[in-house]
């Protein structure tokens, strides 16, 4: 009974949420419109009256962030926390580090809690490294004489000596990274709570980071610990458990954690329906309609190196304005762009009348890390002007299964692209020609 | 044995003022931060202390003393009697703007850290005093140039000063929580630093209010302490009006229960809400 430090019961988390209904649209007059303020202001100043919060919009809608959790972490445990964005993973260690109120439930803590939900918080940029390092180990809850005592240890770990003096406004954003991980990585609690700071700094670092977590946890600490990336967190972590909208779905060890939350999405995604979207921008005289990703003409939402990837989106013409362009960039989960599929590349012109078409885009093999990526789509007229711009419109992943292409585990610090090549050996001297070993990947 | 934390809705914290006292390193460090950083690159630094009700001074004599010829504390020069009364005044306006915009320009600590969040306005509060006590210097020299010299009373100045840090503080971190939900203070602020200027006896003497007004004058919590602060810098040349000096204490206080019990109830609330 003794080692349990975190015991959690029945938390749940309420937000109110404002929404600004499709309706306000409409009041056009100005007689409509003075009465919908005058409305909204009597709202606002009555929940004043009765201190509530303020919210903008004139539809409120209740909105549970985590509904009845509990669960019971035994000292010396890692727990890796999963779940798709919104699950209320972030809420969940808001809670248990003090910083937000639960609406109900409990929670017992035992031991020095320190909560790492970002690198470098309160960092001054005004302030030289040193000055930091001392702001930021006060405002993680050290005192003075602990960050004294451990000073030359985190200038070390953060490989800074030289700019020690230097304002931290002029640090590259890497040194700047490495010193507040670093003081961050010397805290030295009971029970440590982290949220996704190790997708931070260049691959060395984070070897270096996760080093430093391997440590903590097997010094006899708690630790939970959220993130996407799910082969860091398999690593570290030897209980999982998956959150979804707020609840929790699986409480297991990690691995069979991980398989169940890669079929879920497997079902989640594969097809998205973007009528109802809201974010999008450009003339709009022609509208994406939904996309569908396929694999082998089935819909699928995961798929593995070396894939057939199909798209299929539905676009719905208003107006005829002459040639469409129409572009597909697969995005990684941290931004970056990997490729443009842009139609007009492709030798694919079209000049469509009124009506829904099918627009059909596939590539044979999908060279793509493992990882989630997802689909921004944009369609121009002949002067490339936007006719229409969905960011994120879709996304998938991208597993690596054991009988794959390549043998040894892929990992996005080494690469995002797969790319085919062939190999091949030939002696040093023009005589002797030895075209016997060429090979390549089992890709092409 | 380890400490165990609780946590629960609407617990009332019955460990909140040990763990403000734990977080006692926190609160100088913030002060400190903002301290170091708040005259960094400017050219003539601190100065900006000085310059600023320096300024003020010379103007509020020109016009109340030498154009509205408004008569000055006894014998004191109006110079001296203007800059007693802009000392407690620049620190209250400085105290209050800051602290009331304090936790929304931590909203990244809020919202990620957590700590006792009383510490952030009182910080603030602190960073207004170095300002005080810099433009306190300038009060000395200026007692030199005129050469004028204090009586004993000049002891109770502690007194006064505590008076004027409880009253920036009261009235501090009552806005800042509310400021934290309605963003309006924000603008009420300013404004009320504006006209504060004038309501408080700061350009010219309290005793040229009409008796009868004296106490009603008095519920402005700045009356009495600039009154205090004149009294014990200038000699005591008008008495000290004792009801007026209650009743501002009383509505300091007040304030301070107040600004504490507000402050308290929406604390929790604070990271959902910046």
């Amino acid at each position: 009974m003794s080692d349990i430090v975190i015991s959690v019961d029945n938390l749940s988390k309420k937000y109110l949420i404002g929404h600004q209904s499709a309706e306000r649209g409409r009041y056009t007059a100005l007689r409509d419109v003075l009465a919908f303020q005058a409305r909204s202001f009597w709202r606002k100043a009555a929940s004043t009256m009765r201190g509530e919060q303020l919210l903008q919009g004139d539809t409120i809608e209740e909105f549970w962030a985590l509904k009845d959790v509990s669960f019971e972490v035994k000292q010396g445990e890692v727990v890796g926390i999963i779940g798709r964005n919104g699950a209320g993973k972030s809420t969940l260690l808001k809670v248990l580090s003090r910083i937000t109120e639960p609406t109900t439930g409990k929670v017992r803590l035992r031991g020095r809690v320190t909560s790492l939900l970002e690198v470098g918080t309160g960092f001054h940029l005004e302030l030289t490294g040193r000055e930091n390092i001392f702001l930021n180990g006060a405002i993680l809850g050290l005192t003075r004489a602990e960050i004294k005592q451990r000073f030359d240890e985190i200038v070390a770990f953060a490989e800074i000596e030289a700019f020690l003096d230097t304002p931290v406004k002029r640090y590259s954003s890497g040194m700047y990274v490495r010193l507040a991980f670093a003081v961050a990585a010397h805290l030295d609690p009971d029970i440590l709570i982290v949220d996704e700071v190790l997708a931070v700094g260049d691959a060395e670092f984070q070897k270096k980071c996760l080093g430093k977590m391997d440590e903590t946890a097997r010094a006899g600490r708690t630790v939970l610990f959220v993130s996407h990336d799910l082969r860091r967190i398999g690593a570290l972590c030897s209980r999982g458990i998956l959150l979804n909208a707020g609840r929790i779905e699986f409480d297991a060890p990690m691995s069979s954690v991980i398989e169940s939350y890669l079929v879920k999405q497997f079902t989640v995604s594969g097809a998205v329906d973007f009528r109802d979207r809201k974010d999008r921008t450009g003339s709009g005289d022609s509208q994406f309609q939904s996309i569908k990703l396929c694999k082998g003409g089935t819909s699928c939402g995961t798929f593995s190196i070396g894939d057939c990837f199909e798209q299929h989106i539905r676009v719905k013409v208003k107006r005829r304005i002459g040639p469409l362009v129409i572009s597909s960039s697969i995005v990684t989960s941290d931004g970056i762009s990997v490729y443009q599929l842009l139609s007009t590349d492709d030798g694919f012109s079209w000049s469509p009348e009124v009506g829904d078409f099918d627009i059909r885009i596939v590539t044979d093999k999908l060279l793509l890390y493992p990882g989630t990526y997802s689909i921004d789509l944009w369609m121009g007229d002949r002067n490339s002007m936007r006719v229409d711009y969905l960011p994120q419109a879709i996304s998938f992943t991208v597993m690596q299964e054991t009988n794959s292409v390549v043998d040894r585990e892929l990992d996005r610090s080494s690469g995002v692209i797969l790319q085919d090549a062939k190999w091949s050996c030939s002696g040093a001297s023009d005589l002797e020609d030895v075209p016997a070993v060429t090979v390549s990947k089992r890709l092409v | 044995m380890t400490q165990e934390l609780i946590i629960e809705p609407g617990r009332a914290d019955s460990n909140y003022w040990r763990d403000l006292w734990r977080y006692r390193e926190l609160f100088q460090v913030l002060a400190w931060r903002d301290v170091s950083v708040r005259y960094k690159q400017t050219v003539i630094g601190a100065a900006w202390a000085l310059i600023r009700p320096f300024l003020t001074m010379i103007i509020f004599t020109v016009i109340f003393g030498k154009l509205a010829k408004l008569p000055s504390d006894g014998k004191t020069p109006y110079a001296l009697m203007v800059f007693a009364g802009m000392l407690p005044w620049s620190f209250f306006s400085t105290a209050l703007s800051d602290a009331s915009n304090s936790l929304i320009g931590n909203a990244n600590l809020v919202s990620k850290v957590y700590f006792p969040r009383l510490i952030v306005p009182v910080a603030a509060v602190m960073v207004a005093f170095v300002d005080f006590l810099i433009s306190f210097a300038l009060m000395i020299v200026l007692m030199v140039w005129y050469r004028f010299l204090p009586d004993i009373r000049i002891v109770l100045l502690p007194v006064f000063v505590i008076i004027a840090f409880m009253s920036s503080l009261g009235l501090g971190i009552w806005i800042t929580a509310l400021n934290v939900k309605y963003r309006d203070f924000r603008y009420v602020i300013p404004f009320l630093m504006q006209l504060g200027v004038y309501v408080s006896p700061v350009g010219f003497s309290s005793s040229i209010v009409p008796e009868k007004w004296r106490l009603l004058y008095s519920l402005n919590p700045l009356v009495g302490v600039i009154d205090g602060f004149r009294w014990c810098l200038l000699g005591g040349q008008t008495p000290l009006y004792l009801p007026g000096l209650a009743l501002s204490l009383g509505v300091i206080l007040f304030f301070l229960w107040l600004g504490i019990r507000q402050f308290r109830r929406m604390e929790k609330s604070f990271a959902d809400l910046i």
